[in-house]
Parts: structure tokens; sequence; C-alpha cells
């Protein structure tokens, strides 16, 4: 089970609270998936922080308060701020968002927050991409978990570069990796933890399912295959086929 | 004074930042912030309202 900053998790599964049709089905999909990681966020106060908090709280899991919707290094910093009063927290998960169309990270800006918010005594979960230079820069200035995209958030795309995935699995291999963003099936959740990821986070993938309850429960199930499937040391593919029954003993009949 | 408290632009006497909260009516479970900075719930009653602030209040949300 992944370790984020000393912190064992039950789950390799990380699921975001977002998007669900109804309070009672979010609530459901964590108690069937049993994810371990519940992301949130803060918003202006409307009415509704309150019974929202009580429900969150009520889920039983460790909390990991975002920034999303910041596009620049002051917002996020004051974002996490806020968000570790409010959540009791030294976990964030620092967006700091540089594309309207892709929401890709903002590197630039992601790594200057990160280096305020580490020396601050913040735990820093940096939502990047797969960039190795980026990714070195994130650990530099004090993260010890990265979290690339596997495509853009709530797009659904899966794995859209498997290359650059595996090539930074293999630069940090003690480093907690989770792939953030983009899982859209159950197949793209194993697939990550078949590289070797220690985890995935999801939300729109299960909270935007005709039925995200079965949903939570898949993607729960595919993570733990993921994972399995890594610690039992895959076999290498081949281009030529190789016969899986002995060929030794086979009768003569031509 | 006329201040901006989550967007909005309003008249208020508050002194202070935990007498614009109380005259707003919010609940324990808030964040704050002043022109960009955080303020700690621990400081709220000692950080001044003047004319022109941005106040942001936030609280615990749905999030991804």
């Amino acid at each position: 089970m992944p370790v984020f900053y000393g912190t064992q998790v039950d789950s390799a599964l990380m699921l975001g609270t977002a998007q669900y049709p109804s309070p009672a089905i979010l609530a459901e999909a964590f108690r069937v998936s049993q994810a371990g990681i519940a992301t949130v966020s803060l918003r202006r106060e409307a009415g509704g922080g309150q019974v929202f908090w009580d429900m969150i709280a009520g889920l039983g899991t460790r909390i990991l308060p975002n920034t999303a919707g910041c596009h620049t290094v002051k917002e996020a910093v004051t974002t996490a701020q806020m968000a570790r009063e409010l959540f009791d927290t030294s976990w964030i998960k620092l967006e700091v968002i540089g594309h309207a169309d892709t929401l890709q990270p903002d590197v630039f800006g992601l790594v200057d927050a990160a280096r305020i918010l580490t020396s601050e005594g913040f735990e820093v979960f940096p939502y990047c991409t797969e960039d190795l230079t980026v990714c070195g820069r994130l650990l530099e200035v004090g993260c010890q978990v990265l979290m690339p995209w596997g495509a853009p958030i709530g797009s659904g795309l899966g794995l859209n570069n498997p290359y650059g995935l595996r090539s930074l699995r293999a630069h940090f291999p003690d480093v907690p990796v989770v792939v953030d963003a983009g899982i859209g099936l159950p197949s793209h959740a194993a697939g990550a933890m078949e590289m070797g990821f220690d985890a995935v986070l999801l939300n729109t993938a299960v909270a935007k399912a005709g039925d995200p309850v079965s949903m939570a429960r898949a993607m729960a199930l595919a993570v733990e295959a993921g994972r399995a499937a890594f610690e039992a040391d895959p076999m290498e593919p081949r281009d030529m086929a190789a016969p899986s029954t002995p060929v030794l003993g086979k009768a003569f009949l031509a | 004074m006329m201040i901006t408290l989550n967007g909005e632009v309003l008249a208020t006497e508050a002194a202070t930042l935990s007498d614009l909260l109380a005259e707003g009516g919010f609940g324990a479970k808030v964040a704050t912030a002043r022109n960009g900075d955080f303020v700690p719930a621990a400081l709220r009653a000692a950080t001044p309202i003047a004319e022109g602030d941005r106040i942001e209040v936030v609280a615990p949300m749905q999030g991804g």
C-alpha cells in the first residue's frame, strides 16, 4: 500500500468528491470502493459547507484538499494556507493551472508554489506533467510525492503518454507517484498500476458514470488487480508466437 | 464603508474580520483571506476592516 509523507494509506485508489448525482451516492461509492483518500476543495461559503464537511468526515477516509482552479502562485499558496486550517492537514494537492482548455499545469508556477509551501511545512502532492525535469525540480524543492496526469482532467482519455509515464517510473523508482487525472476506465487505472505506480486519483470517471457506485467498485478491483500484476513481475511481450502447450510428445498424425 | 465580500460589493460597519463574519452569519467551518493574504482564525479579531478591502470567506466543498 502507498506511503505518502510517512503515512501508509489503506488503498491505492484515491477518489474525488465532486460531481456525484447525490451525497448518498458519493458516500456509497466510497464505501464500496474503500478508497483510501478523498480529495476536497474550498469555495466561497454560500451555505452548505458545514453539511458537506460533516458528510466527508463521516466517510472515515484521509482528506487531501486541493487548490483546484488556481492560476497563480499567490492564489495557490493562499488557498493552501486556508485549506490547512480548514481541514487540519498539512497535505495539499497543489494545482497551478496554466491552460484553460487542457487544464494543463503551469509547471513553472507549480515549482515556485511547491517551494514556498514546503518551506512552510506543507506536504505537497503536486499535480504535474510526466516531464522528467519538472518532476526532478519538484523533488528538489521538497516534494516527496509526484502526481503526473494521465490525460487532461475530466477527459477520460486514459494514459496518453505511456512512454513518458514508464520513463518517469523508471527514473524515480523510490518516489511515491500517483497517476492523477484523465482516467476514464478501469483498464486505464489497472494499466497505471501495472506500470508500477503507487496509486491513481480519479473523480469524473466514477461520478459521471451511469452507475457511479458500480464504477467505483470496478475501479477498486482494477487498482487491486493492476498492483497485484505489477508485484507478480509480468512476462516480457514478444513479437513471435511461442506455443504454450508442449510440443514434445505430440502424436504424429499427418 | 464599502468592501468586497466573496466578490460582492457591500456596505459594512464591521471594525474587524471577526465582526464581519458575525455580521454575515457565517458558521465556524470557514477560512478567511484579506486582500489575497490568508488570515488565520486566531488573528481575525485583530484584523481591521478598511475601505476597499477584498475579503474571501471559504468553506469545504466538493473537489477532485
